[in-house]
């Protein structure tokens, strides 16, 4: 029998695989997506997610968002909340290489028609300052030791250092720097690989993109007004990286210790090696915790300095200030995380672990976790979609707690590089990309040709799904028009 | 002792997956013995970030010993040492004389590496490698050959 079949509609939008489906799943599996998104799912989402339901601790339901696809242990778009007091685990696995990858938007007040004759100069310029690529390294040059002052103390080391504006702290998630960072939970070998990196981009699927906020595509004017989307046709820029090479180490290196004792010190048995975990409050699992907010950090710094480089390429163009062209940060937010959180479970109030991999935290109004600005809308949530498609800006809902207040982080792919390569080509790409307004700079033509629009879900589609399963409501729908890819 | 000289290269002795890891790239390695595998997995780890492998000079050389108990994870070490050689030092690498000995029940990897600093200019650029995942990674005999199975995460 085809996995699919033993899906169970709970509702339009909510799919489960009952714990009975494998053998040793603490828990239900359900995914959260329409009947189509379900459909075109790979058959790997459905075994990933039921693997990730056996894992001690977890709490009420493995989940998969509608952008879910296929990655290692972990689903892309699984979350899972782990009781730490029930020997709940922390796993790598359920965070990503990419520790705190996530999206940065920022506004101006500049419009389509005030841009658009700048543009590839605006693009190419960035495409010079934001480093991208293999291996790619920043402009700042920085000491080991300046390197771990940095990744415990994240975007606030910037700012104190001029890379941005005290204001850019409160619109970050953990005001850009979560406590209980320690450096010395972290390798040599992850300073080696980060200290050189901060202030880039990446690749893959790792961009930075001019956007437009056309007037059709406000959903909610009220909402967009709070985040100063006011203008017709207003400019806007978003990003997309994380804690490059030092949060790829990070993780590595405690995948590997935890595949030393998790099952002669732990007893813990796994479907796959990738989903390698430690009880939550034990010596391992505090150390990664530990470790990981360094990681977090970092990527926080990484987007702090890419932020300031942003403004300053915009300010250079149209020779006037960065606040005078009102380059407002409107939030950062992590898709790739483990955050201890609050929430009431079977109506008594638990503290959870909760993994989020290629899934947005989206808490509904009132979270003290929410900047105070936004505290009364909801948490401000960042999808990207392709570079040939389109972005949203939403908030988070009351109605998301069945998903511990999560949502889905991006388009979400539907084929891999490998197919995708062989059927577009980057220049080509590039060219009627062009013909259609989006300029686009890659230090890759088969970088780019994997990233074309077809690889990907329907923007549209996934955003629709998040609406209608209540745990995100679309604020702003933007438009690229320049795109910088790694 | 086994090992293997660059220059007796064979016919691409890896192919990249299309089903594996929607997101991410997973590759098929093989090699009549484990010094051709693991040549032949550093450079299909190596291609995924560069398309034109032969345009890496090879000026600079390093020395990567290793051990480990377990073949695979052998294998999983020497991968992340090349990563770890190309975010740090920005270091494009590949093996030029790769020696693996099995001896009291652990395995001894010698490798010697040589390559150059990135040049945008000259070496066209894929994917970035995040890191070497453990997602049904398996080395294993077949019919005589090895055989190894990779997923990378992008």
């Amino acid at each position: 029998m085809a996995i699919i079949d033993n899906l169970q509609k709970i509702s339009g939008t909510v799919w489960e695989l009952p714990a009975t489906y494998k053998e040793g799943m603490r828990v239900p599996a359900r995914i959260v997506a329409t009947e189509k998104l379900v459909r075109e799912m790979d058959e790997a989402v459905y075994q990933q997610i039921s693997n990730v339901a056996t894992l001690p601790g977890i709490t009420r339901y493995a989940l998969c968002m509608p952008d879910g696809h296929s990655g290692y242990g972990f689903p892309i778009g699984g979350v899972a909340a782990m009781d730490v007091h029930e020997g709940g685990v922390i796993s790598p696995g359920g965070i990503g290489f990419d520790i705190n990858c996530g999206m940065r938007l920022l506004i101006t007040n500049l419009t389509f028609e005030e841009v658009h004759p700048h543009l590839h100069q605006i693009v190419d310029r960035l495409f010079e300052r934001v480093p991208a690529g293999v291996g790619s390294h920043g402009f700042l040059k920085l000491s080991h030791q300046e390197f771990r002052d940095l990744v415990e103390h994240g975007a606030r080391w910037c700012v104190e250092r001029g890379y941005g504006w005290e204001d850019d702290l409160e619109v970050t998630e953990e005001n850009g720097c979560i406590a209980g960072a320690d450096a010395s939970k972290i390798s040599e070998r992850a300073i080696d690989r980060g200290y050189n990196q901060v202030g880039t981009l990446g690749s893959g699927n790792h961009y930075l993109e001019v956007q437009v906020a056309r007037p059709e595509d406000v959903r909610d004017k009220q909402l967009a007004k709070k985040f100063g989307i006011t203008i017709p046709n207003q400019v806007v820029v978003m990003f997309h990286c994380g804690s490059r090479g030092f949060g790829h180490q990070v993780a590595t290196d405690y995948l590997q210790k935890f595949l030393k004792v998790m099952e002669s010190k732990y007893q813990i048995k796994i479907l796959d090696r990738e989903l390698a975990c430690a009880p939550f409050e034990s010596p391992e699992g505090s150390d990664y915790f530990a470790a990981m907010k360094c990681g977090l950090n970092m990527s926080f710094a990484n987007r702090q300095v890419i932020l300031h480089q942003i403004r300053e390429v915009f300010s250079e163009v149209f020779g006037r200030s960065p606040e005078d062209l009102g380059m407002q940060m409107i939030y950062d937010v992590a898709h790739n995380t483990a955050k201890l959180e609050k929430h009431i479970v079977n109506g008594k109030e638990k503290r959870l672990l909760v993994h989020r991999k290629g899934a947005t935290r989206a808490f509904g109004p009132g979270r003290g976790e929410v900047a105070a600005r936004y505290r009364d809308i909801g948490q401000p949530v960042i999808i990207g979609g392709s570079m040939e498609t389109g972005s949203y800006l939403l908030v988070g809902t009351a109605s998301g707690a069945e998903t511990f207040f999560s949502t889905a982080h991006g388009s979400g792919r539907t084929m891999s590089r490998t197919k995708a390569r062989k059927l577009w080509h980057g220049k080509e790409l590039q060219h009627d990309l062009e013909a259609r307004g989006i300029y686009v700079r890659s230090t890759s033509w088969a970088g780019l040709a994997e990233e074309a629009g077809p690889a990907y879900k329907n923007i549209d589609e996934v955003i629709a799904a998040t609406e209608l399963a209540g745990i995100s409501k679309p604020v702003v729908r933007f438009t690229p028009i320049g795109n910088v890819k790694g | 002792m086994s090992s293997f000289q660059f220059k007796s290269f064979r016919a691409k002795p890896y192919r990249y997956l299309e089903d594996i890891g929607t997101a991410d790239i997973a590759f098929e390695a093989t090699g009549r013995d484990l010094p051709e595998l693991f040549t032949a997995a550093a450079d299909a780890t190596m291609n995924v970030m560069i398309d034109n492998l032969d345009a890496i000079e090879l000026c600079e050389t390093r020395q990567i010993e290793l051990s480990n108990d377990s073949i695979e994870m052998l294998l999983f070490d020497f991968l992340q040492e090349l990563i770890y050689f190309k975010d740090a030092r920005r270091l494009l690498l590949r093996p030029r004389k790769t020696q693996i000995e099995h001896k009291d029940k652990e395995y001894f990897l010698k490798v010697t590496v040589a390559g150059e600093q990135l040049d945008a200019t000259r070496h066209h650029q894929r994917a970035d490698v995040k890191a070497v995942t453990l997602h049904g990674f398996s080395v294993e005999k077949q019919d005589g050959n090895w055989k190894a199975r990779v997923l990378l995460d992008i």
